[in-house]
């Protein structure tokens, strides 16, 4: 009898954990489904090649470029936000602050990260685009600047927590040796620490791109529904997530090729995404408890 | 001025650049809940919160989205906690090394990294259409319940792993069998760590937009649900739905909308961080 209710209880577990697989296989088979259809309809060159996407127009095209092009400029504006600011917190909290200091303002930090992303869209759309206004003259009401500076403050605890805890794991006689000979923090941070941590900072990197590049609600709000094949940050762009949304919006008839387009747009998210968290698996599989 | 005083001098610079990005960051986030303050706090009393949506920016209240809210609070919770937590078990307890459960982590450590959008178009696909739950309350939870349980599964992984062994092998010199620690020891032990884990996770899905606009949750209902098969509105959607009318009026509701959901949110972080101290007193 016992070993009855021992077996059912370790499938019924086994089963939850078999979930997850299913999801998954979810994922890949409903994207790849749909998003196979469509390419019966769309020639897969023209999805990569054309410069123009307009499948919601009387004269339609399909090109990807476009909604890609604001997804990595916003991406890339993010960046370009996240990593200084991230990377100085954490050096900072890791190797200057007090205990106590960092103690607190960790938790205060990582607030910033369960802030739902639909407030952020405001913060972007009202007081940011307002704000720079009044030094951009030329800025238009949505851009991808406001969203992508904003979506950098949001990922800045991403790229500070991770990093932080990396720093924080670089043993201490690794900084007393560096001290020992004379250095500075600052030369023991950047020519010790920071290289032995490397990996744990490569990660946080990898996740804070991964999560700018799905990230929807901000570049939704803020950035515009008009997509177009540009690096200028002041015009209104749409990248592959607001433009599911504008879909979703919308009352579109399921099987129409206009209702496959967001899961073409989808697999092309998903790929990107995939390749982005594998490689920081393996690099965190690859370099975990080195120094333990 | 020698190398030394150079050094010493680019050490200070940095370290007060440092001071400035960390308040950089924290000083943003005091402007925008201030921001947010400013622009909704008159706006907020208790007809804001009993009232239906409406055309007219100030007769509208949030009633309907918030009852959405809430039914997705605990349909998620009801649907993602166990199976989440018998995951996390089975990986920390049952699973031994092989391809399988190599297969299981590298899986769940993507699935934590797919944007959630995604998870969207999943539920639109299977729950919506496929098993033709419609734009329902269920549906929603379903699909925010699938996009939840990477970050409960590694919550209770490491809520379990933190209980000493020497608890479960006391156990098993009793002549317990595998599941009887679990149950009567290794889950109470842990759970204030999986109770934190999974109010974390439950606040994620009380702040998710994008997931629920795919899956067809709608900017406006005239009834609050009251079976799980209804349509459905929820806070950030309604915010969503305000902040792309032009007019002021509509601004101020979604300020005013946003401090209730920010409230939501902080209310419980708050909480999970309340039992994670607790626990990791009495761990100790």
């Amino acid at each position: 009898m016992r070993k009855i209710k021992e077996y059912v209880i370790e499938k019924s577990l086994l089963s939850s954990a078999l979930i997850t697989i299913a999801i998954t296989f979810g994922i890949i088979s409903v994207l790849a489904v749909e998003a196979f259809q469509f390419f019966s309809e769309v020639s897969i060159i023209d999805f990569l090649t054309d410069s123009q996407w307009t499948p919601l127009f009387t004269d339609k095209h399909y090109g990807i470029l476009p909604l890609l092009s604001g997804t990595l400029l916003t991406s890339f504006i993010a960046i370009s936000v996240a990593l200084p600011v991230g990377l100085s917190i954490s050096i900072y909290l890791s190797e200057y602050a007090p205990k106590s200091f960092r103690k607190t303002i960790k938790p205060l930090l990582e607030l910033l990260a369960s802030i739902p992303t639909v407030v952020y869209g405001f913060f972007a759309l009202i007081v940011v685009t307002p704000f720079l206004q009044q030094f951009i003259p030329g800025l238009s009401g949505f851009n991808s600047l406001s969203a992508g500076i904003v979506m950098g403050i949001m990922i800045i605890p991403f790229i500070s927590s991770l990093s932080e805890d990396a720093l924080h794991a670089v043993p201490k006689e690794m900084r007393e040796a560096s001290y020992g000979m004379g250095a500075t923090k600052l030369q023991t941070a950047f020519k010790v620490v920071v290289p032995a941590a490397s990996s744990g900072i490569i990660v946080s990197i990898i996740l804070a791109i991964s999560r700018a590049i799905g990230e929807t609600m901000i570049v939704a709000i803020a950035a515009g529904q008009q997509p177009r094949l540009t690096f200028d940050p002041t015009v209104p762009v749409e990248t592959i997530t607001a433009y599911i949304v504008q879909v979703s919006l919308g009352d579109v008839q399921h099987g129409s090729i206009e209702y496959r387009t967001i899961f073409a747009a989808g697999i092309t998210l998903f790929v990107y995404t995939f390749l982005l968290n594998t490689l920081s698996f393996y690099i965190r599989k690859k370099y975990r408890q080195k120094y333990e | 001025m020698n190398s030394i005083t150079k050094n010493r001098l680019k050490d200070q610079v940095f370290k007060f650049w440092g001071i400035a990005c960390t308040l950089f960051a924290l000083i943003l986030l005091v402007i925008f809940i201030g921001d947010i303050f400013i622009d909704g706090i008159q706006r907020i009393d208790w007809a804001f919160i009993t009232d239906l949506p409406s055309r007219k920016a100030e007769k509208s209240g949030i009633y309907t989205a918030l009852m959405g809210s809430i039914w997705i609070l605990l349909l998620t919770a009801i649907i993602a906690f166990p199976v989440g937590v018998a995951a996390g078990v089975y990986l920390e307890e049952y699973s031994k090394k092989n391809r399988l459960s190599a297969l299981l982590e590298i899986n769940i450590s993507n699935l934590a990294g797919v944007p959630s959008i995604i998870y969207g178009l999943l539920g639109l696909e299977v729950f919506v259409r496929v098993m033709g739950l419609g734009a329902s309350v269920l549906a929603g939870a379903l699909t925010l319940s699938l996009l939840i349980l990477p970050i409960i599964i590694v919550a209770t992984r490491e809520a379990v792993k933190a209980v000493p062994s020497s608890i479960r092998d006391a156990s098993y010199a009793l002549g317990a069998s595998k599941w009887q620690p679990i149950w009567n020891q290794i889950l109470p032990a842990s759970g204030g760590g999986i109770l934190t884990g999974v109010i974390l996770a439950l606040s994620r899905a009380v702040g998710e937009t994008a997931p629920l606009i795919v899956v067809g949750a709608l900017a406006y209902v005239p009834f609050a649900p009251t079976n799980p098969l209804d349509e459905f509105s929820v806070l950030p959607i309604q915010i969503f739905n305000w902040i792309s009318r032009p007019q002021h009026g509509f601004i101020e509701n979604a300020a005013a909308a946003i401090i209730i959901l920010l409230l939501i949110t902080f209310v419980m972080n708050g909480i999970a961080v309340y039992f994670r101290n607790k626990w990791q007193k009495k761990l100790k």
